[in-house]
């Protein structure tokens, strides 16, 4: 909980926007570990909706992005799931070994790039850690009173994490609602059986790793187009490391340079040289300090730019966001 | 407002109706009582709780999970009366079912979306003004600028036809006094209701608005299942309900916070970058949407009492953008202000969902009247326009001297 030794963490203002401290980190199944996040002040985290995920920064200076798969009616913790990567290129190996409560780690987002759908049924498919945004879809699925069944498979029943919550929906209480299908027990998951003959309306929701999407796209061929909803779980890289040191701004209508320290944000730092940037919600969710940007690469911590946005390199929320770059050109 | 003490619980009591006409006419010594009798107060007359505040203000808009907004959004609980309307899918939802309209219109009406619009409302609004100034240098800013370019450019950007649009303003101005008591300002409205909402419904359909507009993105988000065919409608009725008088409201008390502060105009002139700013800070200090209400899912704390489930919180928006525990000199209109984070379009995931297109519209209008106008002054008695929920002006004459 709380309290615990700030080793490895970063010196962080008490009203950051964009840090979170771990309060619990706790092992659920084979190589799966689920994180406790809280704002260090304790304050109110942004607002998210399933399917969301959040970019953590993590000391290594990686970036890693995790499912949201807690409780958005609890608006001061976020709970993410992190499976060890045989393969790790140090983001899962670092969350394991090194990530204690007590550390603080960036925070980027919440961003939606898998959103639920308004719909009367739904089915999920979800392979391995991929079954972390489908567990708010599914309550929400519920308290909608839609119709929903979920299809988990994984290597083995002891690698598969959250059955202990999913075992409400078990066979005695809602018949095969839920069916889980460890590889080991089961061999491959049956996706033309799940699925069945395709249904105008109902949305198919996947995640997991690659060739389970790859055999979905297959097996929904017949269905609607846009009735199968993925979210690939890839480790992309940032175009530039996120940096932990101070970067200058250069104002250019303005005519003013600023740097920028590790614990001022740009919107403070450049206000404090005199230049008014209109914001509002500080918390880089609602667009009002948008800003183009004339030069340099963005570290987006917004909650607002989709990926190819983000990319473009051509604006940013000054109130979250910072620079990957020595140098961001600004045109303010 | 008379302060009695409380009986069953320690909060202080207040009779105080902030839908009189006293009240409308000047918020201000009410929002006052409000904010000094304590961080939450009983409005004995509607049986409900109040925050005036800014922090208690803020904290109660953010916490959607305590405070709900499917209960109405007004003195009403919809949970025990009857909606006159089928209830916004928006305004009056909670999450989850507020998720996916929300998202959808977030992303149609978002910064990004709207930088198409940029150069043709600035060039609207140099040929408003050119137009406004041709007729003459003494005009009443409320009709013919504030009305007028809301008007020229919001159905427009919706898509919407060129028929009926008089109906908008009386429409929106009837469901704004829905959210207070049933007073003479509904009974006012009532008789045109029937009228106004088909002719509002009826522009909501598909067939009724042109390709390339906010409507048409609506439909389109449809077609691609992220909200369902039974929410698109009523997300355009949002739009033609709520995009309307708020602008006009807020670029009313910009224009008249302006013409009564020769300085600000002057320093407006000097930097017109200050165009956002100083309609930001025209909405802090007007507070064109005084306040909404929310309903209590729980018992839950505000401002360190404890209130019980079911209760309706009416929370004071004007009354929380001139707190002095917040805002120095909060009374004052002032350009050289940093507004930001003012509650004037709400605050979380209810905020003004079309605040980025007020701030387009107002931008443009204020930087075409910096260009064209060299002074603007108060020509003549101001009249205020009464509404349970928003406050705003009916006239107000200026005479201005071109550039």
């Amino acid at each position: 909980m709380l309290g615990g030794e700030q080793q490895g963490a970063r010196p962080r203002s008490g009203t950051d926007r964009t840090a979170v401290q771990v309060t619990e980190k706790t092992p659920i199944a084979d190589g799966v570990v689920t994180l406790t996040l809280t704002a260090p002040d304790g304050a109110r985290l942004p607002d998210w909706t399933p399917g969301a995920h959040v970019d953590l920064i993590l000391d290594n200076g990686l970036t890693r992005q995790y499912s949201l798969c807690g409780d958005r009616w609890d608006a001061h913790t976020y709970r993410v799931g992190v499976l060890l990567e045989p393969a790790s290129r140090g983001g899962s190996s670092y969350v394991h070994e090194q990530l204690q409560p007590g550390h603080v780690v960036g925070l980027g987002g919440p961003r939606n790039n898998f959103p639920l759908v308004p719909a009367e049924s739904y089915l999920f498919v979800a392979g391995g850690i991929g079954i972390t945004p489908m567990l708010p879809m599914i309550r929400q699925a519920d308290l909608l009173g839609a119709d929903w069944r979920l299809l988990y498979g994984g290597r083995t029943r002891g690698s598969m994490a959250f059955l202990d919550e999913l075992e409400v929906h078990g066979d005695q209480v809602h018949g095969d609602q839920v069916q889980v299908r460890p590889q080991d027990e089961f061999g491959l998951l049956d996706l033309p059986g799940f699925l069945g003959a395709p249904r105008p309306g109902t949305p198919v929701y996947a995640c997991g790793p690659g060739p389970l999407l790859t055999a979905m796209e297959a097996a929904c061929a017949q269905w609607p187009s846009r009735a199968l909803r993925t979210e690939r779980f890839v480790a992309a890289e940032q175009g530039a490391p996120v940096r932990t040191a101070p970067f200058e701004v250069e104002l250019r209508r303005s005519g003013r340079t600023v740097t920028v320290p590790p614990d001022v944000s740009v919107l403070e730092a450049v206000a404090a040289a005199g230049v008014e940037v209109l914001s509002s919600c500080r918390q880089g969710t609602c667009g009002t300090c948008e800003t183009d940007v004339l030069a340099g690469v963005p570290d987006h911590r917004d909650s607002l730019l989709d990926d190819d946005e983000r990319a473009a390199n051509d604006c940013m929320y000054p109130c979250v966001s910072r620079s990957c770059s020595d140098r961001l050109v600004l045109d303010l | 407002m008379t302060l009695a003490p409380g009986r069953s619980t320690d909060l202080p009591i207040s009779d105080a109706d902030p839908f009189s006409h006293e009240v409308l006419e000047d918020p201000l010594p009410f929002q006052r009582a409000l904010r000094d009798a304590g961080p939450v107060v009983y409005l004995s007359r509607y049986g409900a709780h109040a925050v005036g505040r800014y922090e208690d203000v803020r904290d109660v808009a953010v916490d959607w999970q305590h405070h709900e907004s499917s209960a109405g959004v007004g003195v009403a609980n919809l949970r025990v009366e009857d909606p006159w309307r089928p209830p916004s899918v928006l305004l009056e939802a909670d999450p989850p079912r507020h998720d996916a309209p929300r998202r959808v219109l977030s992303a149609v009406l978002g910064p990004r979306a709207l930088r198409r619009l940029r150069d043709r409302w600035a060039a609207d609004a140099e040929r408003l003004v050119d137009e406004v100034l041709a007729r003459g240098t003494a005009f009443d800013a409320v009709p013919t600028v504030a009305q007028a370019f809301p008007l020229r450019v919001f159905p427009d950007a919706v898509g919407l036809g060129p028929d009926g649009r008089e109906h908008l303003l009386p429409y929106g101005d009837h469901n704004f006094n829905t959210f207070g008591p049933p007073n003479d300002l509904v009974a006012k409205g009532a008789p045109r209701v029937a009228e106004l909402s088909d002719w509002v419904m009826a522009q909501c359909a598909r067939e009724a608005l042109s390709e390339g507009g906010f409507g048409a993105a609506i439909w389109a988000a449809a077609d691609r299942g992220e909200v369902t065919a039974a929410q698109a409608p009523l997300m355009v009725r949002s739009l033609l309900t709520a995009g309307v008088d708020t602008t006009v409201h807020g670029l009313s008390a910009v224009l008249y916070a302006l013409a009564t502060h020769p300085d600000e105009w002057a320093r407006l002139r000097s930097q017109p970058t200050l165009a956002r700013v100083a309609f930001d800070e025209a909405v802090r200090w007007e507070s064109p949407v005084q306040l909404f209400f929310r309903t209590t899912t729980t018992a839950v704390r505000v401002g360190g009492a404890e209130l019980p489930a079911g209760q309706k919180v009416l929370m004071a928006f004007g009354a929380a953008n001139r707190d002095p525990r917040h805002w120095a000199d909060p009374d004052r209109f002032d350009l050289r202000r940093d507004p930001s984070g003012h509650v004037g379009f709400g605050m979380g995931l209810h905020q003004c969902v079309g605040q980025h297109v007020a701030r387009l519209e107002a931008e443009s209008v204020l930087t075409a009247l910096a260009r064209r106008v060299r002074t603007i002054e108060i020509d003549g008695p101001t009249r205020r326009h009464h509404n349970n929920t928003l406050r705003g002006w009916e006239s107000i004459p200026v005479r201005v001297t071109p550039a």
